[in-house]
């Protein structure tokens, strides 16, 4: 079976969404997946009610968790919220990763994966019923032994209580009784005002062993006779090898082996260092293609001349032109965003051990079900003789959700020709030219305003590489040519400005590119509220009142700006060469403001002192890690305005490590305060809506500061200096 | 053959001497707390302890280590209990976790140096470490909190 008819035939995504965001919720259907459930039970753990849940004889409460954990802390908030409705002893749980299982489908996308901050929001309802339904077994089981009504009967800290006769038995003593009782059809929830997990500060599961050494994430992986590979690349996206002599990588000691493999030359070595070492002896020529001829300079004077040309209409509101032609006055301006890399702490890797017959994956990824089955394809075995096992991961942000499975299918190729177990480890120049970046980006703006200054005509264009085009997501997320991940943030803007038109053009490249947190957001965050600072500076008004006028049809997002210009003091004194800028974004369901306190060092860099944001993400099932979602948020996105930038010439990737690709540090983080809206919506995402305001808010101040507009980023000192 | 101490065993290896202490310690000796970030002493992942001193070990070679004592991550207190450890726990620091080890490996020799560091010790002694999650702001939370036990320790 291929991929392609796998994925049709598990009618992945037929509802309308995008992995960006905009999510809608199919109707929930209880999966509970009684195949996989008994695959949990054994002599110890005598029930397990479902996928999701087992329960010990010793009390244990296993949990399963069907989504990654790259530092979103979903291996507590996932336990948290079954874990409400079990009613168990909160000590007394555990966490395991799902093995792939149709079982663990995402419960809108329909296929294993964790991505587009999703995973509070679509397991909610689930994780909570499965909870529950364990609880009314256990309940029912003890009523069946105390001959007494299940009604009778309530559950309480890991213990079925009788209150009547002063009864009380702990789970672990029903669990054999348990798994006999029949499971219930009707699943009632709790009321959320008797909640007492879902939306306190619970300890995270996972933070001991992430200060001991003992976390095990993909790289920390060592099974019995491995070899280590790495693998030379081609320079230029695209290139091929024509020909390799291996004879000096052969000579270092504890080189087992060189070979072609599709993506490369891969040195296969007893340890990382020789393989590392051989690699840098191979001598390679390679056939660099047309990718030899990219040059980011090139690329942004092209994207520019496009963006002054129309586009293909993603959005259209009233008579945009029209408006215009007849404002009082004009504005326009252009704003740019280079590739980016993902840069997760821990390097790509991949352990495989390839036997005629299966095929055992370890690796950190987002994306289980399509690693497992481009792992099959490649093997040449069925996706079932193939066990993928998901360690932790050392950071995601979206690179180990890559849509054509590069690093494992490479491993499993590797695997093919090493003929061993191999672990295939990336460097971090492999990562940082690795491609799959974040698009650059090219947007061109016009506005008009009225003789009050509000601004009545938005005319938005965009230019820039679609994610999906090309990929499986194509069928789904591009419509009528709209790559919706390139216009999120952009079409959908919340502000009530009567006349709006969005276009898009949609250069191909050779240079792949993949979602990076906050995806089509990282840029629209950036050049709508840049440029919305523009238009209030041009009608004489105050940024923070412009867009509260904007929103006033909007009270959710209102009321998260409001709360960050409160708690900043918005307006109020600052020290003197500070100031502040404000910028607000609506993204993965959530409403985020960030008000930030800004200032031009000596050497004329830009300094953050203080971020303050506020975030309405519906109903907040661990406010300490929501707290931590937008506080590394904001250091993502800081790091994105400021520091980095990925460029190209001759093809060839001009950054390799961290001394030129450079990451906040602790030198340059600010002081971050974050303000949770109380709310009892549904929950929504947290990992990514953290991202985008944050170089906008920095743009505006240094807008106050400098009165020269930021249309590029990262910031650079040259772009500070007066007009 | 190259012989040192690590976490207080002593242990004999056969890697080549110039390679570094950081995959001796992953690949020969298993012991998988010290993380590989970038390889050129730019992130401190690797970052570990050569005779009390916070050393680099992905450009450190092994020869470096001959006769030392080498701490890791898996060997910074015996039960998990370091002041740094606890109040990473209590602080809630760690996100992905991946660059952990590192950090508290580097905040161990500024806290040993410096028991009451102010924010600026913090930034100096610990801006050779990288967090992609970006959890610094609550790095220094936890580092001045680690300095508070150590002092409640040494008061008992």
């Amino acid at each position: 079976m291929t991929v392609a008819t796998e994925f049709k035939r598990r009618d992945f995504l037929k509802a309308t969404v995008t992995l960006g965001g905009g999510l809608l919720i199919s109707a929930y259907i209880p999966q509970w997946n009684k195949t996989r459930a008994a695959t949990l039970v054994d002599a110890t753990h005598p029930f397990a009610p479902n996928a999701f849940v087992r329960v010990g004889t010793d009390d244990s409460i296993t949990i399963i968790a069907n989504h990654s954990e790259m530092g979103q802390g979903v291996y507590t908030s996932l336990p948290m919220m079954l874990a409400e409705e079990l009613e168990c002893d909160w000590t007394k749980v555990r966490v395991e990763p799902a093995p792939v299982d149709p079982a663990y489908n995402h419960s809108v996308f329909g296929l294993q994966m964790t991505g587009g901050s999703t995973t509070t929001t679509s397991e909610y309802d689930r994780f909570r019923k499965m909870g529950a339904m364990a609880r009314i077994m256990l309940i029912a089981a003890a009523a069946q032994n105390w001959n007494v009504d299940a009604q009778t009967c309530r559950a309480e800290k890991g213990y079925v209580i009788h209150a009547a006769s002063g009864r009380r038995a702990a789970y672990g003593s029903l669990a054999e009784a348990a798994s006999k009782q029949t499971p219930p059809t009707d699943i009632p929830l709790k009321d959320p005002k008797n909640f007492t997990i879902i939306g306190k500060p619970i300890h995270r599961l996972d933070t001991p062993s992430k200060t001991n050494g003992t976390a095990q994430f993909g790289l920390d992986v060592y099974i019995p006779g491995m070899l280590t590979a790495v693998v030379a690349r081609a320079p230029v996206f695209g290139g091929k090898v024509v020909s390799f002599n291996a004879d000096k990588a052969k000579a270092i000691p504890g080189v087992v082996d060189v070979l072609q493999v599709p993506s490369g030359v891969v040195v296969i070595a007893k340890g990382f260092w020789p393989a590392k070492l051989g690699r840098e002896k191979l001598d390679i020529t390679w056939d660099d293609g047309p990718g030899a001829n990219i040059s980011s300079v090139a690329l942004r004077k092209e994207y520019a001349e496009t963006s002054r040309t129309p586009g293909i209409v993603a959005k259209k509101i009233g008579d945009p032109a029209g408006a215009l032609a007849g404002s009082a006055k004009k504005i326009t301006a252009e704003f740019e965003v280079p590739y980016l890399s993902h840069s997760m702490m821990e390097p790509l890797n991949t352990v495989v051990d390839l036997r005629s017959d299966s095929c055992e994956v370890w690796t950190g990824t987002q994306f289980e079900t399509m690693d497992r089955l481009a792992a099959a394809k490649v093997a040449g075995l069925k996706p079932e003789q193939v066990k993928l096992n998901t360690t932790l991961l050392g950071g995601g942000f979206g690179r180990r959700a890559n849509p054509a499975c590069d690093f494992v299918t490479e491993a499993v190729e590797v695997a093919k020709v090493a003929k061993a177990p191999v672990k295939v480890v990336w460097t971090r120049e492999d990562d940082i030219r690795g491609g799959w970046y974040r698009p650059l980006w090219y947007d061109h703006f016009e506005a008009g305003l009225d003789a009050q200054g509000n601004p009545v005509a938005w005319l938005h264009t965009i230019v820039g590489q679609s994610i999906m085009a090309g990929t499986l997501f194509e069928q789904f997320g591009i419509k009528n040519g709209i790559d919706s991940a390139s216009v999120e943030g952009a079409a959908d803007i919340l502000y009530g400005i009567p006349n709006l038109l969005v276009d898009l053009h949609s250069p191909k490249s050779l240079v792949p590119v993949q979602w990076w947190r906050s995806v089509g957001h990282s840029h629209t965050g950036f050049s709508v509220e840049a440029f919305l600072d523009q238009v209030a500076h041009a009608g004489g008004k105050d940024p923070y009142q412009l867009r509260r006028t904007l929103l006033a049809n909007q009270p959710r997002m209102l009321a998260v700006l409001d709360l960050a210009a409160k708690k900043a003091n918005w307006g109020g004194p600052l020290p003197a060469g500070r100031a502040r800028g404000i910028a607000g974004h609506f993204s993965f369901d959530s409403y985020v403001a960030q008000v930030a306190e800004v200032s031009i060092d000596k050497d004329g860099t830009p300094r953050v002192h203080k971020i303050v944001a506020s975030v309405d993400c519906g109903r907040v099932i661990n406010p300490d890690t929501v707290k931590a979602q937008i506080e590394g948020g904001i250091i993502f996105g800081l790091t994105a305005a400021l520091k980095t930038e990925i460029t190209l010439e001759n093809g060839r990737v001009q950054q390799s490590n961290f001394n030129n690709y450079p990451m906040v540090r602790m030198y340059d983080s600010p002081e971050i305060e974050v303000h949770i809206v109380e709310s009892a919506e549904k929950p929504t995402g947290v990992g990514e809506p953290g991202v985008p305001p944050v170089a906008p808010a920095i743009a505006n101040a240094l807008l106050v500061l400098t009165g020269k507009p930021i249309r590029r980023l990262p910031i650079k000192a040259e772009d500070l200096r007066s007009a | 053959m190259i012989s040192f101490t690590v976490n207080g065993k002593p242990v004999s290896v056969e890697d080549p001497p110039s390679t570094p202490l950081l995959w001796v310690l992953r690949d020969s000796l298993q012991l998988t707390g010290t993380k590989f970030g970038c390889g050129m002493a730019l992130c401190g992942a690797c970052t570990v302890h050569i005779d009390g001193e916070a050393v680099r070990s992905c450009v450190a070679p092994v020869s470096r280590a001959e006769g030392k004592k080498i701490t890791t991550i898996e060997g910074i207190s015996p039960d998990a209990t370091h002041p740094l450890q606890e109040a990473w726990i209590e602080i809630e620091v760690p996100q992905c976790g991946y660059c952990q080890s590192g950090q508290i490996m580097s905040a161990a020799v500024l806290l040993r140096e410096n028991p009451k560091p102010t924010d600026e010790d913090i930034d100096e002694a610990m801006s050779g470490n990288i967090c992609r999650c970006g959890t610094y702001p609550r790095i220094r939370r936890a580092i001045h909190r680690a300095a508070e036990i150590q002092a409640q320790r040494a008061a008992k």
